[in-house]
């Protein structure tokens, strides 16, 4: 659905049912670089399942207007507007990569809004290959090229895509070129570089928080993804095997199942 | 650059030879077995009830029943997306189901195509006879006609179709050019490759949109198995227009589900699956898609051999007395030469369309005296094929239809083998020796 925040056009699919503001709310927030699509396989699920759901193309990213946001806090405050402009006073935050700095940031800032977080392939802070940020700055399609091989893990560079037909390295990279390498790469890169804030923030969460980590993730670790969650009180832990830092297509059911019982325990739906 | 100079920021995604191999299918899931297995069931088992409404609701990822979707099948979906730099694929049980599906997923009725006249007979009559039935019609444009396509275009226009090397004249499309105009319309470019394989040829390299293959030829190569294939680019944005609002719009067939917006680089793919396959149901066999795959282990191989003979045939019917013309794209006087050294770099392709001096009785004396060349309606075999088009593949063409698709009553289409060279060339001696004394020969 296309909707407004601070006066710009934002995309988000809902995936696949029709927006119901009187369900409680997940908003899933992509990588950099990617769009919503990243989330077809977890979104759809919880669409499915008594929840209303915004898989979110940031700013200047995917189907959505704007230009695309410079810091991480930046991001942070603009999932807090995301909250206010459909309507809701809480909600659950799904991120991946970029996105987990952006959903612990949010959570730091906005610690009565947000309910649960669910971090996947994150960590306290994602400083970035200088060669890669330089290649991403400059527009060159070898940014995406190296990210998408940066991303899987062993196995899922030979495919074995979860949906039938799919191959996973070319989809990724096609999203990642969906838009001007520069103009969301590059702009990604460089906020995720500059972050500092992860650590500290960390300190402060005080909302069931699980860390979804993958043992053959080359771009955050799980010995990276465990320094957060160590911070963080009562974080939960859950390494999924065989798959990289795209692991939420790489491994797509396995992911969902432990987000499926994470969400269900800590964000129920409410019985009337 | 060796591999030890290689820069820490050189991607080190598998190449073309590897993925040949190993795309699409990872062991460990599949009890360690190395080679792919035939997944011949027809149905799969839910977990439970809401396992099963999640694959039916597309929520996961899975398979249902092998109409839609098998898992040796999948493999070769996936292999041949990852060789044609695709982001997905769908298999189906033949070229021409692959074609068909692509259009029906694509039009609906009132629509029109742009279409290259220089096709395989069976996809003209698809074109020409078949698809004005479901209200799909079609402006046949000559291949390098370039403009043309562009005249062509129509308010209702969903897309320019075409061979890269037209059959089985040897004409080719200016694609990059072609594309551009197809882009510009807002439509996508669907190209038939199934003569160059993504060896000789990645379409979506030079703006295609979807590409088509029969895999019974070259990808599959040795003649045992029908297949076809649709692979997706991923680049086309279907949601820049109101042309596709089967696309873009909520689809009641699946809970308001809008494929663009949900799949995006997938959509068409997902769309052709989900609708297509589910209501035509051409699906491919996974014994035949096995085959399949293994004929795409040696691809690159075959590929070298198919075009080096083509190569040697092509010098041998040159300089011989009972040819009258050479189309083959490595002439030097091919008129689409230079556009052949662009777009066909690693090889120029095994098809080669030749005209025999004595015209139809000389050419039918020609192909009822080879021995080791088959006479068969097929192309792309491992082994060395020979037809006369206007007497057979384009038979149901009446006259006029067969000269505006190039085709002349002495043209002989043929398609290389891998033989050893010296073994198709004395076996075409033969050949051209009835040819020129055709009834003294065929009364023997």
């Amino acid at each position: 659905m296309k909707f407004k925040v601070n006066g710009v056009e934002v995309f988000a699919s809902t995936g696949g049912r029709p927006f119901d503001k009187k369900k409680p709310l997940i908003i899933f927030v992509h990588g950099s670089g990617l769009t919503h699509m990243t989330w077809v396989l977890q979104t759809r699920y919880f669409a499915f399942h008594g929840y209303s759901v915004l898989a979110l193309d940031m700013p200047g990213h995917g189907l959505s207007g704007g230009e695309s946001l410079k810091t991480i806090e930046d991001m942070a405050n603009w999932i807090s507007d995301v909250i206010d402009a459909v309507g809701y006073k809480e909600a659950s935050l799904v991120g991946h990569s970029q996105g987990c700095l952006v959903i612990l940031e949010c959570a730091f800032r906005f610690p009565k809004k947000i309910k649960t977080l669910s971090l996947m392939g994150g960590a306290g802070a994602i400083p970035m290959n200088p060669e890669l940020l330089s290649l991403a700055e400059n527009d060159d399609p070898k940014a995406v090229d190296l990210m998408m091989d940066w991303a899987h893990g062993p196995a899922g560079h030979f495919g074995g895509h979860p949906v039938p037909g799919l191959y996973h390295i070319n989809t990724g990279g096609m999203l990642a070129k969906s838009r001007t390498i520069k103009n969301t790469l590059g702009i990604d890169f460089r906020a995720c570089d500059n972050y500092k804030n992860g650590f500290k923030a960390a300190k402060e969460i005080k909302i069931p928080t699980l860390s979804i980590l993958a043992n053959g993730d080359k771009m955050c670790p799980v010995k990276e993804g465990k320094k957060l969650a160590d911070l963080i009180d009562g974080s939960k832990v859950e390494i999924i095997d065989n798959c990289g830092h795209m692991m939420l297509l790489e491994e797509a059911d396995k992911v969902l199942n432990v987000l499926k019982k994470f969400i269900l325990t800590y964000f129920p739906i409410k019985k009337n | 650059m060796t591999d030890k100079k290689k820069k820490s920021t050189d991607p080190k995604t598998y190449k073309f030879d590897t993925l040949s191999l190993h795309a699409g299918y990872q062991p460990h899931k599949n009890a360690g077995s190395r080679q792919v297995p035939i997944y011949q069931t027809t149905s799969y088992l839910f977990d439970d009830v809401d396992h099963a409404a999640a694959l039916f609701n597309l929520e996961r990822g899975g398979h249902i029943y092998s109409r839609i979707s098998n898992p040796t099948v999948a493999v070769l979906e996936e292999r041949v997306a990852a060789l044609e730099g695709g982001t997905a694929a769908l298999a189906t049980s033949s070229g021409m189901s692959a074609i068909f599906l692509t259009i029906m997923t694509l039009c609906e009725a009132g629509d029109h195509l742009v279409v290259s006249s220089q096709l395989y007979g069976g996809t003209v009559n698809l074109f020409r006879l078949t698809l004005p039935k479901f209200g799909v019609k079609c402006t046949f444009v000559k291949p390098r006609d370039t403009e043309g396509f562009k005249k062509a275009i129509q308010k209702n226009t969903k897309g320019i179709f075409g061979e890269l090397v037209g059959n089985p004249g040897n004409e080719i499309m200016n694609m990059p050019e072609i594309a551009k105009i197809a882009h510009n319309a807002g439509v996508p470019l669907i190209i038939d490759a199934t003569y160059q394989t993504p060896y000789l040829c990645k379409p979506i390299d030079h703006g295609a949109d979807i590409v088509v293959h029969s895999l019974t030829k070259w990808m599959a190569g040795h003649g045992s198995s029908m297949a076809g294939i649709l692979v997706e680019g991923g680049k086309f944005d279907w949601m820049q227009n109101d042309k596709f609002p089967t696309m873009t719009k909520p689809y009641e067939g699946y809970h308001g589900l809008s494929f663009a917006e949900e799949f995006g680089p997938t959509a068409f793919t997902m769309k052709a699956r989900a609708e297509g396959m589910r209501d035509f149901g051409p699906c491919l066999s996974p014994q035949n898609a096995w085959n399949v795959l293994q004929g795409i282990e040696t691809l690159s191989v075959r590929m070298q051999k198919h075009c080096s003979n083509a190569e040697k045939m092509v010098e041998y019917l040159l300089s011989h007395e009972s040819v009258a013309w050479v189309s083959h794209p490595s002439v030097p006087d091919h008129p689409d030469h230079d556009l052949a050294k662009k777009l066909l770099p690693h090889g120029k392709g095994s098809m080669i369309a030749f005209g025999i001096k004595g015209g139809k009785e000389a050419g039918e004396a020609f192909i009822n005296n080879v021995k080791l060349a088959s006479h068969l309606a097929n192309v792309g075999d491992t082994r060395t094929l020979v037809i006369h088009p206007a007497s057979s593949t384009h038979s149901q063409m009446d006259e006029a239809t067969l000269k505006f698709a190039g085709l002349s009553q002495d043209m002989i289409r043929l398609s290389v083998g891998i033989e050893d060279f010296d073994d198709i060339r004395n076996d075409f001696e033969t050949g051209f020796r009835a040819a020129r004394r055709p009834r003294l020969v065929s009364n023997q």
